[in-house]
């Protein structure tokens, strides 16, 4: 009879020394510097380098929520993590002054970031600095022949919501991950990435047990864990290796074009100059009107301050960036206004319109407004920067222990202020996924769960993006038939209360997917 | 003790097996002394050793028998490689696992008085998993905290479970034994909690199979053991729809006559003083592809048994003969 009993305790014991020290990290949230010191007490070991569970590549928006929701998760608290980004910005350790001029480079935050900022701990940060909530909104474009008002209490809402500088929401991030963090220093690589290398197939399929040895003899119990683990060469020299790595570096990701993840998409022929500009009064509701190269929108950022994204071909671009500051604001002031085309005027069959359509539903609140002009801009305050607009979205969001969140993975047209709205969703949909999975002791990098999150998240983004996409083709051309299905839309959206309702739900995040109730 | 333990790693051949031939194989297991039943005849064509066991995995933990069959052994041999492939033959366990997984995590939390919010709620208990395979459940609860001793009796098994465990520092520490429930309960061994997931529906005696794993748990501790229930459906799922039409699993893999019935599962637990005090089913949505936990236990159900203590093990036994 074959009883033969193969016990592996017996090699297990030999790594067993090591093993311990690397799983003895505390189960509740002590501080994670125990682990170090540690690592450097059990005799005879060398610490190795540092061996991350998730190491975040790119400090933004993005990449610091993700590391903020997981630090705030009890389940995935105790995951060692780093960001690597040589952004100085990441120095700052208080509140950002909320009188200096507002930044141009700013986001509209809906409002179901805002309770993902609220759940994470980072939102009474982003209050205490420089933000601005709107509740109202109006769409309209240069024929003249239709106009759109938003109202938050068209669905029972506060605000539509809240323009903040991406400045102010990455100090925000920043400051909860150190209340979070006790040595956010070390979690924090002031490098950059210059290549990653990931882990060969050969764990996987192919896998043969050599005769009676458990182990492959010759290497080392460090190399046999790393060899598993993605390989991140810094900078600075320094090297770290980790089970997960998750791209967070913006549209040009490094990562995924190491990972060599393709993309699809394309150039918009138009570019954005964005800027900050004053008023007398101020502004309380966020304005876009459609010129026929492109849309020019006014937000609220605090103060009587605006901030202007402004779509037009790059040339146009480019001379408005240069023309002097006066130039710009009549430029302004004359887009938003009579330029281009003549104001939408409530003529006989809006109102008969309006009474057609007042039977469906509850009667919005916006419904009834009238048209408005937006307020002048008196100046420019800040820099004007200008850059090239695109489309593009990634094949695959994750591989074997790689995750693209944010503009690494995918950019839309800003004409819907939606883009950094898309990464957030990103950033709480891949925290969540991890937290799961390390609720049923997976392997964070495993790639079964990563697809969790694509699956969550793709067909959404997808949507959205081809949303916004089609609305950018249909506004970019002057056709006489097509003016007036837009028209047609913009009547349907401001008199037809159901369909206002929908949109608005589903700009604000609060609905998952467009039309569908 | 091999035909069990062949289950456990399989090898896509397709069609060549039939039931019949499965047969002698299983009255070979027949009875407990079966040390003096004569070798069976080489099977014809052999057994097809089931690849994507969906649901089932491992094995080979009857009462120790006569000899295994080399020849099984290297079919097994051959495929072994690819349980770590997670699109591969053993797909349908991958994505099952996590559903497993967090059944055990509750219920081991809320009977145990863990924090279910801890990452590692697991931590200080020593749990076996009896039938372990490749190590796919073996490997996620040492993640969670737990000291693992895991056995099967497919050695190259237990090969390739070391060495996938022996890369990731957290999973090293798990103890591989290639054994049968039966040995170690000999030696003694008790554990706070057992889990033997997919085992006992391809065991020769299932009631002698539950008074192992319940030698096995300490007073008080948990016993967790998974199967198919003997049922229609699961008959037009487990085994039509997942041998013959899905091809999942190679024909033969379950029989239905050795399925067992939640109600016979529980009933034998209790005689092995084991009272089960949780049940759950797992159900597979095909559009999503994904499995959830449900009240529905007519397919593949869990149940998770505590050990009871010394004090009323006596009055149990009584009270069952009587």
């Amino acid at each position: 009879m074959l009883s033969r009993r193969r016990c592996f305790a017996a090699a297990a014991n030999r790594i067993r020394p090591l093993a311990r020290a690397f799983c003895d990290a505390p189960a509740s949230g002590a501080p994670r510097s125990q682990d170090h010191s540690h690592t450097e007490k059990v005799a005879g070991v060398k610490a190795p380098p540092d061996v991350l569970d998730v190491a975040i590549v790119g400090g933004g928006m993005v990449g610091l929520a993700v590391a903020c929701a997981l630090s705030n998760m009890p389940l995935t608290k105790h995951l060692k993590i780093a960001i690597i980004d040589s952004n100085p910005a990441l120095k700052s350790r208080g509140y950002l002054d909320k009188n200096s001029t507002p930044d141009s480079r700013v986001s509209t935050v809906t409002p179901a970031t805002i309770s993902f900022f609220r759940d994470i701990g980072a939102w009474e940060h982003v209050q205490q600095q420089r933000h601005a909530f709107f509740g109202k909104m109006q769409v309209w474009d240069y024929t003249g022949l239709g106009y759109t008002r938003y109202n938050a209490r068209d669905v029972g809402k506060e605000y539509l919501g809240c323009v903040v500088e991406n400045k102010v929401l990455c100090n925000s991030l920043l400051l909860r991950l150190k209340e979070e963090l006790d040595d956010i220093e070390n979690v924090i690589y002031p490098t950059r990435l210059v290549s990653l290398t990931f882990p060969l197939k050969s764990r996987q399929a192919g896998m043969k047990p050599a005769s009676s040895e458990p182990l492959s003899v010759g290497h080392t119990t460090e190399e046999l864990h790393r060899s598993n683990l993605v390989k991140l060469d810094l900078s600075d020299g320094r090297i770290l290796y980790s089970k997960l790595v998750i791209g967070a570096d913006g549209s040009k990701s490094n990562v995924r074009q190491i990972a060599g993840i393709k993309t699809t998409g394309w150039n918009y022929p138009q570019s954005a100059i964005i800027c900050t500009v004053e008023h007398v009064v101020e502004n309380d509701c966020a304005w876009q009107r459609f010129l026929p190269s492109g849309p020019i929108a006014l937000l609220p950022i605090g103060n009587n301050f605006s901030n202007i994204v402004w779509t037009m071909s790059p040339e146009e671009s480019l001379r408005h960036k240069s023309m002097s500051p006066e130039e710009f604001v009549k430029s302004v002031n004359h887009a938003l206004d009579f330029g281009y085309g003549p104001h939408p005027r409530s003529t006989a069959l809006d109102h008969y319109m309006e009474q057609f359509f007042s039977g469906i539903g509850n009667t919005a609140t916006s419904t009834k407004e009238c048209f408005e002009v937006p307020p002048k801009a008196t100046g420019v305050v800040s820099e004007r920067m200008a850059f090239p607009l695109s489309l593009m979205h990634s094949h695959d969001y994750v591989s074997k222990r790689l995750a693209l969140v944010g503009d690494a993975a995918h950019t839309v047209h800003p004409l819907a202020g939606q883009g950094v709205n898309l990464g957030f969703g990103d950033a709480a949909a891949l925290a969540k996924v991890i937290a799961e999975g390390v609720s049923v002791g997976s392997d964070v990098g495993d790639l079964t769960l990563l697809q969790r999150y694509e699956k969550d998240q793709k067909a959404a983004n997808v949507a959205m993006t081809a949303v916004l996409d089609g609305f950018q083709k249909m506004y970019s051309v002057d056709f006489g038939p097509l003016n007036m299905v837009r028209a047609a839309a913009f009547h349907g959206a401001q008199y037809i209360s159901p369909l206002k309702k929908s949109i608005i739900s589903y700009a604000m995040g609060d609905k998952k997917w467009p039309l569908f109730p | 003790m091999l035909s069990r333990a062949f289950l456990s790693s399989g090898s896509p051949l397709h069609g060549r097996a039939r039931i019949q031939a499965l047969l002698p194989q299983w009255s070979r297991y027949a009875s407990v002394a079966s040390s003096s039943v004569p070798p069976q005849p080489p099977p014809p064509p052999p057994p097809p050793p089931s690849p994507p066991r969906g649901p089932s995995r491992s094995g080979g933990v009857g009462p120790t028998v006569s000899s295994l069959n080399p020849a099984e052994v290297a079919k097994f041999a051959s495929i072994a490689e690819t349980w770590w492939d997670s699109s591969g033959p053993f797909k349908p366990l991958h994505v099952m696992n996590p559903t497993r997984l967090s059944f055990i995590r509750s219920t081991l939390c809320r009977h145990l008085r863990r924090d279910p919010n801890s990452s590692k709620p697991l931590e200080g208990l020593k749990v076996i998993d009896v039938g372990c395979g490749g190590g796919i459940l073996s490997e996620p609860l040492a993640r969670m905290g737990a000291t693992v001793t895991a056995i099967d009796a497919v050695d190259k098994n237990i090969k390739i479970a070391s060495i996938h465990a022996a890369s990731d520092p957290t999973t090293a520490s798990i103890e591989y034994c290639c054994a049968t429930a039966e040995e170690l309960v000999k030696e003694k061994r008790l554990f706070d909690a057992v889990i033997s997931l997919e085992v006992i529906e391809h065991v020769a005696n299932p009631l002698e199979f539950c008074e192992s794993l319940s030698a096995l748990t300490v007073p008080n501790g948990a016993t967790v053991v998974s199967t198919i229930n003997r049922s229609m459906r699961a008959y037009a799922t487990a085994i039509v729809a997942a041998e013959y039409i899905l091809r999942w699993l190679p024909r033969g893999t379950h029989e239905w006559s050795k399925l067992v019935t939640p109600e016979e599962l529980v009933l034998m637990l209790q005689k092995a003083s084991v009272s089960v005090e949780e049940m759950a089913g797992f159900v597979y949505n095909p559009l999503s592809g994904e499995w959830s936990l449900s009240d529905d236990i007519s397919v593949n159900y869990i149940a998770f048994g505590v050990k009871k203590s010394e004090a009323s093990s006596t009055n149990g036994r009584e009270a069952s003969l009587s």
